[in-house]
């Protein structure tokens, strides 16, 4: 009756995981209403800033208003549909992207396609860049939705580059190959690495040798890269030392405007995470490469931008002095968020990967498992929703391959609440068997010992 | 070079790399006409005018008036900003209850309140286009095809068919009944796709009619509903056009009341696309609907309207204004008055040259006759009719090959996009070239019956030649996502 896509689970919404958000619909925390809740810890959103985005808007209804030297543009908005996007729109948000990368990198808005949103972004260049039944790899663990957007309707596989605790989670170069060969034994044509930097669910940007390694095995394989920067205005550490983006990383390489590695680099960006405006659908595709531009351009007839919503932006983001003022205050935001998170963590004894970009920090809870399985995850995870009351996302949503890691978002939720949730954390930890805890304890103290000694951070651990 | 080239190719998939967004069809020549030399009243006087594009510009005023005594339906404004968070934040794929609700009661209204929507079956859509093919992923696989009658929307080319590898098998409708959709014609594509063994999944159909400006009456309709049930086969309903009818002498029937009044039809197979482009004016919000009264249809698309979803900002100024009941009656009785002033007003002017077209009683566009005007009945003598169109005349139309209309001489002419005065010229301008150009003068109207009932002959392998081929509609790489 009706399709294979229709009647097949790859839109992933079957997924068990999905009881974290039942549970949550179902019963969600209330400061006053319902103060024994659920917590909603599993969404990365960005609520800190709503505040600084209002009162520009307080003060500036005349740059808002649907009027230009007293005429109305009611008409011109209500008839723009032309895909090659609002000009003025692209002009500011390649100029954002820019500012963003510390104006290392410059973008031209002819190469900038708009979507809705960064979901349409990601499908839409899996449909540009290879044909059902090919293949990309994906470092892990990855944010969850991209089952979806690439395998669902565009059908590419998805081979997994596995990241390990080790070192960080970082991408190393046997890590690479060996999902290569993993995609040649299952008879997969590998099309192209996807990456998020920073990344989902880490929280982590990307190093110079992590983004080395991919552009030489792109260069080798002659594969895409495609970099998913929707989290770049995140970086809340000195961003413009600490984040590099992967355009930025070739242009380090004096690679030669002709080599064709360029028409292979094709960056994914939104307003979702950096604007808190995920309801406005604002997604982009950034391409050198002019035949991706022009059929992602064609594609996104599929799912334009609301020219309401593109015309705000215009307005919105020639404020320089805003945009700037913005982007610096959510970063300090941010980070302050995160620290209450990691230090109220630490109390209850639990350790976060160390990070500096993001809405979530990556949670290391294998101590309180009761056995190093996927299921012993899944148990403490439904302990974590029904008994201490937070929505978090476990690690194996993200397609870890250790089990014990969780994802805990922060930036959705008031400080009142995050310390709610401390608590209730803080709780449950010093709950756990006493002598289970010490065992498992004993076990991850050595391990953190001979990480402390070998690097401070894990930046610099040797590939092999 | 060449293999550069080629390896270029192979870094693409095969969707990119070919031809199936359908806009390297020949006809862009008029808009490449339109956009190097564009009609401007001051400015340009001599240059193009678009007749190309199924606008609705009529009520735009009553719109812009709305929105300044409604403030508070901008979240931007002093107003309306206490909503702007929670809009802004607001990514949930069923969409707010507010917009699902208001689009409902308008969808409602603008069939007479004759039938109720149900706002939990509105799923979003990144405009019809958006709606076309999520549709197509929802209800065939990549092979299957869907039954369209002749002629039909270029655009359906690329939403079916460019991603989803859906193919679309022609019901042929032709002059020589008025382009009715006859049962004949659907057994008769049904067969021949069996014969091909392509799997039909379903049947499209665009009601009210691009590029006709007709609607189906209800016994066609019931027809077509049986049609799909004895065959197990979806039907999908574009009713994009369903505010735009202007007569009063026979009412639009939406598939929606007929469903409510079969009660053996089985609703499982029955898919309303809709849009508020042509109706209210607006394809710049991308406003796409898809409603179904299929339960397993409704989740799936609304999973896949994640890549589609409407602005939030959208959708607020949408269910504010769309809750204002008065507005919304007043705008719907204007907007068709203005659409039936306009098209009375053209095909008056064109029957004074002896130019007629095919009676409508909806859209923004006119059917229009010229097959008396081309040197042989062939596609190529229409071809070159319609560059004598754009470079002699200056107008830019739309030829019915690139509907794939069966017989040749037809073209579409769109009139809402443009003010009176523009309009007056265009028909000057016709009326000018004709005066000049063509010998039959003033026309009685026992020719004009004539010429419409010729039945026009056509060699069955130049039919086929043609259908075969993508003739897609001029595509403007300017603008355009829906013409």
């Amino acid at each position: 009756m009706l399709s294979r896509i229709a009647s097949c689970d790859s839109h992933g919404q079957d997924s068990s995981y999905f009881l974290g958000w039942e549970a949550y619909e179902n019963n969600p925390y209330d400061q006053l209403h319902n103060p024994s809740g659920i917590i909603q810890m599993g969404l990365a959103e960005n609520q800190l800033s709503f505040d600084l985005l209002e009162s520009w808007l307080a003060s500036n209804q005349e740059a808002v208003e649907l009027k230009r030297n007293g005429e109305s543009l009611f008409r011109e908005l209500a008839l723009f549909q032309d895909y090659h996007g609002f000009p003025d729109a692209k002009k500011e948000l390649v100029k954002l992207m820019a500012r963003i990368r510390g104006n290392k990198v410059k973008f031209d808005p002819n190469k900038l396609v708009l979507t809705a949103g960064s979901t349409a972004a990601n499908e839409t260049l899996m449909f540009c860049l290879a044909d059902p039944g090919d293949a990309f790899l994906l470092p892990t663990p990855y944010y969850p939705g991209f089952d979806r957007d690439l395998k669902w309707r565009p059908g590419v596989e998805i081979v997994p580059i596995h990241c390990s605790s080790s070192n960080g989670f970082r991408i190393t170069i046997s890590a690479l190959e060996n999902a290569y060969q993993q995609a040649q034994t299952l008879n997969l044509k590998v099309k192209g690495v996807l990456i998020t930097n920073p990344s989902n669910p880490l929280g982590t940007a990307m190093t110079h040798q992590e983004l080395n390694h991919l552009i030489n095995f792109s260069k080798s394989k002659r594969i895409h890269i495609v970099s998913d920067e929707i989290y770049s205005g995140t970086v809340f550490d000195s961003p413009s030392s600490s984040f590099i983006s992967i355009m930025e990383a070739v242009m380090d390489r004096n690679i030669d405007e002709s080599d064709d590695l360029w028409s292979r680099i094709h960056i994914v960006y939104s307003l979702s995470k950096d604007f808190s405006m995920p309801g406005f659908r604002v997604g982009m595709i950034y391409s050198n490469n002019e035949r991706v531009v022009s059929a992602a351009t064609k594609m996104s007839s599929f799912g334009l931008v609301s020219s309401q919503t593109q015309y705000l932006l215009s307005r919105m983001l020639s404020d320089k002095k805003f945009t700037c003022n913005y982007m610096k205050e959510n970063r300090k935001r941010l980070r302050k968020r995160k620290e209450m998170l990691v230090s109220g963590l630490k109390v209850a004894g639990i350790r976060c990967l160390k990070s500096n970009a993001g809405l979530f920090c990556w949670v290391d809870m294998r101590h309180l498992l009761v056995s190093n399985t996927f299921e012993a995850e899944k148990e403490l995870w439904k302990k974590i929703i029904f008994e201490v009351g937070l929505n978090i996302s476990p690690g194996s949503s993200c397609h870890c391959n250790e089990p014990g890691w969780f994802r805990i978002c922060f930036a959705n939720i008031t400080e009142e609440t995050l310390q709610v949730a401390l608590q209730r954390i803080k709780v449950f930890a010093q709950s756990c068997n006493p002598q289970m805890l010490l065992l498992q304890r004993r076990s991850i103290i050595g391990k953190w010992i001979s990480k402390l000694s070998s690097s401070s951070s894990y930046d610099q651990e040797p590939d092999r | 070079m060449a293999f550069a080239l080629s390896n270029q190719e192979q870094l693409l998939s095969k969707i990119a790399a070919g031809n199936g967004h359908g806009e390297d069809s020949p006809y862009f020549d008029g808009w490449k006409a339109f956009e190097s030399d564009p009609y401007h009243p001051t400015k340009n006087p001599n240059g193009v005018i678009q007749m190309g594009l199924a606008e609705n510009l009529l009520c735009h005023e009553l719109v812009e008036d709305w929105l300044m005594n409604n403030p508070k339906a901008s979240i931007c404004s002093a107003e309306g900003l206490n909503e702007f968070k929670g809009i802004a934040n607001f990514q949930d794929y069923h969409g707010l209850p507010e917009f699902r609700n208001a689009v409902a009661k308008f969808m409602g209204k603008v069939r007479g309140n004759r039938v109720t929507f149900d706002p939990d079956r509105i799923v979003m859509s990144g405009g019809a286009t958006g709606a076309h093919e999520t549709v197509a992923f929802c209800l065939a696989d990549p092979g299957d095809a869907f039954l369209v009658p002749t002629p039909y929307y270029p655009g359906f080319d690329r939403d079916l068919r460019w991603r989803t590898g859906v193919q679309l098998v022609p019901v042929v409708c032709d002059s020589s009944n008025d382009f009715k959709v006859t049962m004949e014609a659907l057994e008769a594509a049904y067969e021949k796709a069996q014969e091909s063994n392509i799997r039909i999944k379903g049947v499209l159909i665009t009601n009210p009619s691009n590029p006709l400006g007709t609607f189906l009456d209800r016994e066609t309709l019931k027809d077509i509903v049986s049609f799909i049930n004895e065959k197990n086969i979806h039907l999908v309903c574009d009713e994009i056009y369903a505010a735009t009818v202007f007569t009063k002498e026979s009412s639009f029937v939406s598939i929606a009341e007929i469903i409510d009044q079969d009660i053996a039809c089985n609703r499982n197979l029955i898919h309303i696309v809709y849009s508020l482009s042509k109706d209210m004016g607006f394809p710049g919000f991308r406003v796409g609907i898809i409603y179904s009264y299929n339960d397993q249809v409704v989740s799936c698309a609304r999973k896949m309207s994640s890549f589609g979803l409407v602005s939030s900002q959208t959708q607020h100024l949408i269910a504010t204004m769309l809750s204002d009941d008065q507005f919304v009656e007043k705008f719907i009785a204007e907007s068709a008055k203005r659409i039936a002033e306009r098209h009375k007003a053209f095909t008056w002017g064109l029957s004074q040259v002896g130019i007629g077209c095919l009676k409508s009683n909806a859209g923004l566009f006119l059917w229009m006759d010229l097959h008396h005007l081309l040197k042989e009945q062939t596609y190529e003598a229409e071809m070159a009719l319609w560059q004598v169109i754009i470079n002699e005349v200056k107008l830019n139309v739309s030829p019915g090959s690139s509907f794939h209309c069966p017989n040749p001489g037809w073209f579409r002419v769109c009139f809402a996009n443009m003010d009176d005065r523009t309009m007056e010229i265009a028909l000057s301008r016709i009326t000018s070239f004709m005066l000049k150009n063509v010998e039959a003068k003033v026309p009685n109207k026992k020719k004009l019956c004539w010429q419409r009932s010729l039945r026009l002959s056509m060699s069955s392998r130049r039919m086929d030649d043609f259908m075969a081929s993508p003739c897609m509609s001029p595509q403007s790489p300017l603008v355009q996502a829906r013409t």
